[in-house]
């Protein structure tokens, strides 16, 4: 699943989408897998970055990770 | 070198609306609750499960004597009977009678638990359209106010009497026209169209009853305090009636409950604490009625209330924890907490406060809260916004002492415990939660269906 090529996002969390007007705010670590996304990293590897940096089970992170993408799905974020 | 892991927050989005701006600005409505007086929810969870149910002794003599004192203040005689429907687990209803409050009840049960708590027969109000005639017979013996619903219920009460020799204290449940519809002229006899005082006068010609209230209660969850003026000033018609036509003059008047809570109701656009009147607001309504009515000093009625909710419910918690996060087919966020509409009755038509029981950070998301039963019924809200919660998190829901501790059932889920925390801050249990064991004491099964062979 990859983002959309001209989603603009900023450091602090926001997000714009210029086809269709939207914007969106989000928490920093929302912020930070973004931008992982934009750096064209795949899904295992920002989930490995993400168990290294925070304090969080595999499980649990597995758990989210599906709903964020749900998130981004039902936000119309994501590359068909 | 070990490198400390920073603090782990669920990935979340939030669309940013730019329509109108919302007049009364942004709230946060939440605000992590982790005591109730001074008593760590975790620890009250940690013993005695989840969900729990906790009440504060402290808030409800608080609750108490405040309306106590709104009454007395700006009128000579008031009395105050505990409402036992509204919440009557003993615990509860004794810091009530502790107090000085009487008793207000309208089972046969609710009379035996009245009594059952050291609540003498005579400080007993039995209210209520069904009371059966072995109940009727023990509260003349005990010398109770029976306050009559309907003339099937006076004529057997004149029938009964045949075979007492006791005149039993009566008075009439009245309902009228206090501008706030639709009436409550279910309970009681009419006041507009001569009903009420044609019961008077059928009292009193039977020469067997006496005679000593006029009961009224015109509502639940009242927001105007005209209309308790309106009631006082017609109850207080019918005693001076009485009184000059009758020549007999009326002991008291009890104005009964319906003094809301400051909870918020379904679809109401203001939050509850901004719009409901105070017992202040109400007491000055009909006591300044009463007095102004221009009964002489020493002829003036015992004012008698049977407030529950306005006394209770802000003393009343749910502890509960969250079961699972979902997200449904159009996005939105749903919540499942292990505490339902079972437990939770009053949902049905509150829009319930609720916090969270720990620390969270500043993003918060809307959702709905579902309960665990497996019933599409069950949801606690509608649409909160809550801090991201996780499985395993606890949330309090605030205000929920009347009502739910009487009308909640054992559907699906049991009922939890209960805990009523004394006003030195030492939790006690109050009401143990139910087992298989409990829930099946009642049932029988024919010897027929004892075995299967599957």
């Amino acid at each position: 699943m990859k983002l959309k090529k001209n989603i603009a996002t900023s450091e602090n969390g926001f997000i714009f989408n210029p086809a269709t007007g939207d914007s969106f705010s989000s928490n920093p670590i929302a912020a930070e897998i973004l931008q992982m996304m934009k750096d064209g990293k795949s899904s295992s590897q920002i989930k490995a970055e993400l168990l290294d940096k925070y304090h969080v089970e595999e499980l649990q992170l597995e758990r989210d990770w599906d709903d964020w993408m749900s998130q981004l799905k039902d936000a119309n974020l994501l590359e068909q | 070198m070990i490198t400390q892991k920073l603090i782990y927050e669920r990935p979340f989005i939030k669309k940013m609306n730019a329509g109108l701006m919302n007049k009364f600005g942004t709230r946060t409505e939440f605000q992590a609750l982790k005591y109730i007086d001074g008593v760590s929810v975790k620890s009250l969870l940690a013993e005695y499960g989840s969900p729990v149910f906790v009440l504060s002794e402290k808030q409800i003599r608080r609750n108490y004597q405040n309306a106590v004192r709104s009454f007395k203040t700006r009128y000579p005689k008031v009395q105050f009977a505990w409402s036992y429907k509204t919440n009557y687990i003993n615990a509860v209803c004794n810091v009530f009678h502790q107090e000085g409050s009487w008793a207000e009840v309208v089972s046969g049960f609710e009379y035996r638990k009245a009594l059952g708590n050291g609540v003498p027969g005579n400080k007993i109000i039995f209210n209520g359209p069904d009371k059966h005639p072995e109940d009727i017979l023990l509260a003349i013996k005990n010398d109770s106010l029976l306050h009559i619903d309907h003339f099937d219920e006076l004529y057997s009460l004149i029938e009964l009497c045949d075979t007492q020799d006791k005149k039993p204290r009566v008075a009439i449940r009245v309902n009228m026209d206090t501008g706030v519809y639709p009436i409550w002229d279910r309970f009681g006899f009419n006041y507009e169209n001569g009903q009420a005082w044609n019961a008077i006068t059928k009292i009193i010609g039977s020469g067997k009853l006496k005679l000593v209230g006029l009961h009224c209660h015109i509502g639940t969850y009242m927001l105007a305090t005209s209309a308790y003026a309106i009631a006082a000033s017609k109850l207080c018609e019918l005693a001076t009636n009485c009184k000059n036509q009758l020549h007999t003059p009326i002991q008291y008047l009890d104005l009964g409950g319906g003094f809301p809570s400051t909870n918020t109701l379904r679809g109401a656009y203001l939050p509850g604490v901004d719009t409901v009147p105070s017992v202040d607001d109400f007491a000055e309504a009909i006591t300044s009625t009463i007095l102004a009515h221009g009964f002489k000093q020493d002829e003036l009625p015992l004012l008698i209330l049977e407030s529950g909710r306005v006394l209770i419910d802000d003393a009343g918690y749910l502890l509960g924890t969250v079961l699972a996060n979902k997200r449904l087919s159009d996005g939105r966020r749903a919540t499942i907490m292990d505490f339902g509409v079972n437990i939770l009755f009053t949902a049905f038509w509150y829009e319930h406060k609720i916090s969270p029981a720990q620390d969270f950070t500043h993003h918060s998301e809307d959702m709905v809260l579902y309960g665990p039963l497996c019933m599409n019924i069950d949801v606690v809200r509608e649409s909160v916004n809550l801090p991201l919660l996780n499985r395993g998190d606890n949330v309090v829901v605030h205000k929920v002492g009347a009502y739910n501790m009487t009308q909640w059932m054992q559907f699906i889920s049991m009922r939890p415990n209960v805990v009523m925390i004394d006003e030195k801050g030492n939790p006690h249990l109050i009401r143990k939660a139910e087992t298989l064991g409990y829930l099946e004491m009642q049932e029988e099964t024919p010897t027929h269906l004892k075995s299967i062979n599957l």
